[in-house]
């Protein structure tokens, strides 16, 4: 936390020193049933106002309310703002906002030392501190001496405030996030009317409740300013932030509000066959919103009803799509051969987390990158993109159907855990720029084979029942070339699995070059996909700022890869693939262009640190000085 | 697709429902006089070729579709009623009919019969039940007796089977039949009603695999035996049934059916009612079976009730007339936005 004394004040209030920040990254952890997400993203919206670049990550358990104050229980958000451009939600907080022992547990390992803890000491009660496994008070027995604590008892604080609203005790208790909340507007100097105005819309339907959460907010903010508790409040400076009108928001939301555009785009309808999963569902539940937009949202009986019925749907002249997560994919599998065999546009969105199997239902991964490109029997290729920021999912949803409806294929959209609910400022897009996505349904019947392809995307034709003199027969049997009918004939089943593989293939020419951030040649690229853009952007920036010859290239599109992928991994002396698995871009990339890459995995169930890449560059870059000093002397 | 001069379509014959494919079940499979059955009803139902959709699974019955000249689908194993689902969710105007087995329908496919049922979407389903894996060769299937050795079972089956009708009926179906495939004039009754009615229709097929299980409904629809072994349904007339048509069926106090011999008098007796809403009555007549019972055949049920698509509908009107339309300006500002200048 790197500040500059400054001797600006907020009029009106008790002089306190203000202090310029360039980064702050603040995280609030508490109980599951704390509010701590709420007051996480409404501290969010606030720093989104006050015109700081940002991203954020919430951190939740599995289990909806896992017993109280035990570490099961514990959930966090994470919110990381800077005058300068922010890639990540930050490697470490600067601030720990803690309501229990539990939450000080699980989180204080992530705080540097000299970080802030605040924390509500009225939560710190025998049963809590054992729950959380603690043999003694860490606000009292030395441990915490390294770190600059604030120790405030929320719990009572915010009991005095709310006496007299006839509230229960249980509802009392409930306003505590917003206590905390209050305390940090103050500290960090932002205005208190428009959160106000927020709590109020917010708790509508309960203005009991709204105000009780105001009472508790104005509390905290007044505490700080009154208490002679914090040396000093801090400001951060907006960000130069490219003008335009700018939304907040999570991967999921962007996917779907970019898979309704598309449909829009179409003219098609948007069917949506789904089955609940973490951290997929918030799909279903943005797309559920917009019946009016011609989205007919289905929660089938399983994940095989869900693609199939989508299936269905696309057959019947809809931009079919179908939303899962790992073990859903995994269930989907055989329908997926099924949608490429009939050649029909889908779209399957997989929101990657934790596996196999069950494994880590709310936290995030990239292990599913072979699943999508190979996972299916028989030679069964599908396209493959993965969007980079929660924002470039909007484009990307867009860029699948687009896709998908060109080329009459499957599109496989890998998104992650860690982008569906990490959160940024979203610039919108002018309507008016966004591309029309032509659909042609063949209508005459002369001459109509279902099996006849257009030349240059190799798709088949569109026909959708109810269109006179063209009924016709599709299945997952092998078809006859043009024709269409079943055929078991040796050489036409190969022709046509290399028709299939071919016109996945040439999907490449629509694919956008790949751009490398930083010089087009140099010691070392560092690749990824996916989620990883934040870190491993802000990575190579750190590197380059200290003189390294560092360069990154990002990949969108994973099948087929962009046509100049092969030429800019030959202008690197070495190559480094980062990814959140055990190296399945690295094998893909080394098979495909027969480069001595190296891998760097972490399988956590967490997002790299830039720090972490940082770490790993540095090791490579030193490996290759030392080995170059070591040929020089020999050759001396 | 509008016309401007619209021209009075020619009727259709079955001819017009025969694709150019040929059909390649085994000689003497029940399938045929099955698709011949549709093939006859098909003209009837006054509905364009192109506006019908066979959908199917997979499995001997489910290459039906390849023989229909209609639009068609020959989906993935177990899978026929949820494509289905899709299809006519998206467009309501289709006609959507799906063939299935008694392995692909009740056992890989189980979970969308039962759900399918429940939604009462306006599916026309038949269940080809031959009591064995045809297509693979002879393994049981969950319609195959208790006991039935087969290739997978060569000491018995040990599964208790399926009642179709039951498993249909307890999932709320709206339209529960059955029929034979060697009766034609009874199966293209059965279809027809099929046809007609509004919501998931549900027609249960006794079909003879002469290769794998040959006779295996012999005993109830063998032409000297039939009268005697099937209760032919007919709505508001008693359950009356036997070759001089002297046995009906009544209940006793304890609620339980019981055969009686009648002497023109049928007062006392069962009338059969296949509106009636509550599903009791139609989950005893399911439930009839030999040798104590006759095995009823017809219409069990046939309740109106709204369609999953029509519920649809009702919703988005109410949404569209609540919101307006949506336009994709309004999607992108929605929620909190902010602007940078």
């Amino acid at each position: 936390m790197s500040d500059i004394e400054s001797t600006q004040s907020a009029p009106g209030v008790r002089s306190r020193p203000m202090s310029e920040l360039e980064t702050v990254v603040i995280r609030f952890a508490g109980d599951s049933g704390d509010g701590m997400q709420l007051t996480g993203t409404e501290f969010t919206k606030s720093i989104a106002a006050e015109g700081s670049d940002l991203a954020t990550f919430p951190d939740y358990p599995s289990e909806i309310r896992a017993p109280a104050g035990t570490l099961a229980g514990v959930s966090a958000y994470q919110v990381h703002f800077s005058s300068q451009e922010v890639y990540t939600p930050g490697d470490q907080p600067d601030v720990l906002v803690v309501m229990n022992p539990a939450a000080l547990r699980i989180n204080l390992p992530d705080l540097p030392r000299g970080g802030i803890i605040i924390t509500n000491v009225g939560s710190f009660t025998q049963s809590n501190l054992e729950k959380a496994g603690y043999k003694a008070n860490p606000l009292e027995d030395g441990s915490l001496s390294g770190y600059q604590v604030f120790a405030i008892d929320i719990s009572k604080q915010v009991a005095l405030a709310l006496e007299g609203t006839g509230l229960t005790v249980k509802e009392v208790g409930r306003c505590k996030n917003f206590y905390a909340l209050g305390l940090m507007f103050w500290l960090y100097n932002h205005p208190i009317e428009r959160e106000e105005k927020s709590i109020r819309a917010k708790f509508q339907k309960n203005p009991k409740i709204a105000e009780a959460n105001i009472k508790a907010f104005r509390s905290g903010y007044y505490y700080g300013e009154t208490a002679e508790l914090f040396p000093s409040r801090y400001v951060v400076p907006p960000a130069v932030i490219a003008p335009g009108t700018y939304r907040h928001i999570t991967g999921n939301e962007a996917t779907a509000v970019g898979l309704i555009t598309a449909a829009q785009l179409a003219s098609l309808p948007l069917f949506c066959g789904t089955y609940p999963i973490t951290p997929a569902s918030d799909i279903l539940h943005t797309l559920a919103m917009y019946p009016h937009y011609d989205v007919i949202t289905f929660q089938a009986e399983d994940e095989i009803a869900a693609i199939t019925a989508t299936i269905g749907a696309a057959y019947a002249g809809a931009l079919g799509v179908t939303t899962t997560s790992g073990p859903g994919m995994a269930l989907k599998t055989e329908a997926i051969g099924l949608a490429v065999m009939a050649e029909l546009p889908l779209v399957i969105v997989n929101v990657q987390r934790g596996g196999p199997s069950t494994g880590l239902p709310t936290k995030t991964e990239q292990a599913d990158l072979f699943q999508a490109v190979f996972g299916r029997n028989g030679e069964c290729p599908v396209v493959v993109v993965a969007p980079a920021t929660p924002g470039d999912c909007f484009g990307m949803a867009i860029e699948a159907a687009r896709i998908a409806i060109r080329h009459m294929c499957t599109v496989i959209y890998l998104s992650d855990g860690y982008l569906a609910n990490g959160a940024e400022p979203w610039k919108l897009p002018e309507v008016a720029s966004l591309q029309e996505i032509p659909v042609t349904f063949r209508t005459d019947p002369q001459g109509f084979f279902p099996y006849l392809r257009d030349p240059e995307t190799l798709a088949r034709p569109w026909v959708v029942p109810g269109t006179p003199g063209m009924e016709h027969r599709i299945g997952g049997l092998e078809k006859e070339d043009v024709v269409g009918n079943v055929s078991y004939d040796a050489q036409n089943h190969e022709k046509m699995v290399r028709i299939r593989a071919e016109k996945i293939a040439c999907v490449v020419r629509e694919v956008p070059d790949a751009t490398v951030y930083g010089d087009t040649s140099g010691d070392l690229l560092i690749v990824g996909w996916g989620s990883t853009y934040g870190a491993i952007t802000q990575a190579v920036k750190s590197l380059r700022r200290r003189g390294h010859r560092v360069s990154a290239l990002h990949l969108r599109y994973l099948n087929p890869m962009p046509a100049n992928v092969g030429r800019i991994l030959a202008s690197f002396q070495r190559v480094l693939v980062a990814e959140m698995n055990l190296g399945q871009l690295l094998t893909i990339l080394r098979a495909q262009f027969l480069v001595d890459a190296v891998g760097f995995h972490k399988v956590q169930g967490r997002p790299f640190k830039v720090s972490e890449i940082v770490i790993k560059a540095e090791e490579l870059l030193c490996a290759r000085e030392q080995a170059e000093l070591c040929a020089h002397a020999e050759m001396v | 697709m509008s016309q401007c001069n619209v021209v009075q379509a020619p009727k259709l014959t079955r001819k017009d429902f025969i694709s150019d494919q040929d059909v390649r079940w085994c000689p003497g499979c029940g399938d045929y006089a099955i698709l011949a059955g549709i093939q006859r009803v098909m003209p009837d139902l006054g509905v364009p070729r192109e506006k019908i959709v066979f959908v199917s699974g997979i499995g001997c019955s489910s290459r039906f579709p390849y023989y229909m000249n209609t639009y068609g689908f020959h989906s993935i194993h177990g899978r026929a009623a949820a494509v289905a689902t899709g299809i006519k969710m998206t467009r309501p105007d289709l006609m959507v009919w799906v063939v299935t087995g008694d392995g692909d329908g009740l056992s890989i496919g189980g979970n969308h019969f039962i759900h399918t049922m429940r939604r009462n979407i306006d599916l026309k389903i038949l269940l080809f039940n031959n009591r064995i894996y045809g297509l693979t060769k002879g393994q049981t299937s969950p319609t195959s007796e208790q006991g039935m050795k087969t290739k997978s079972t060569p000491f018995g089956a040990l599964d208790r089977p399926f009642n179709p009708l039951s498993v249909a009926i307890g999932s709320a179906a709206t339209f529960v039949a059955r029929s034979i495939d060697i009766d034609s004039p009874h199966l293209q009754y059965v279809l027809r009603r099929a046809a007609e009615h509004k919501g998931t229709a549900f027609v249960e097929l006794y079909q003879n695999c002469n290769v794998f299980n040959d006779g295996t409904w012999e005993s109830v629809t063998d032409k000297d035996v039939r009268s005697d072994r099937l209760l032919v349904l007919e709505h508001g007339k008693p359950l009356v049934f036997g070759k001089e048509r002297k046995k009906g069926i009544r209940m006793r106090p304890d609620m339980s059916p019981e055969v009686v011999e009648i002497n023109g008098n049928t007062s006392g007796l069962l009338v059969h009612d296949e509106m009636r809403r509550d599903e009791g009555y139609h989950f005893m007549l399911s439930r009839l079976a030999g040798p104590e019972f006759p095995e009823p055949i017809g219409v069990l049920r046939a309740v109106r009730d709204p369609t999953y698509e029509e519920l649809l509908a009702e919703q988005v009107q109410a949404v569209v007339q609540r919101q307006g339309k949506g336009n994709l300006d309004k999607l992108l500002h929605a929620g909190e936005t902010w602007t940078v200048s």
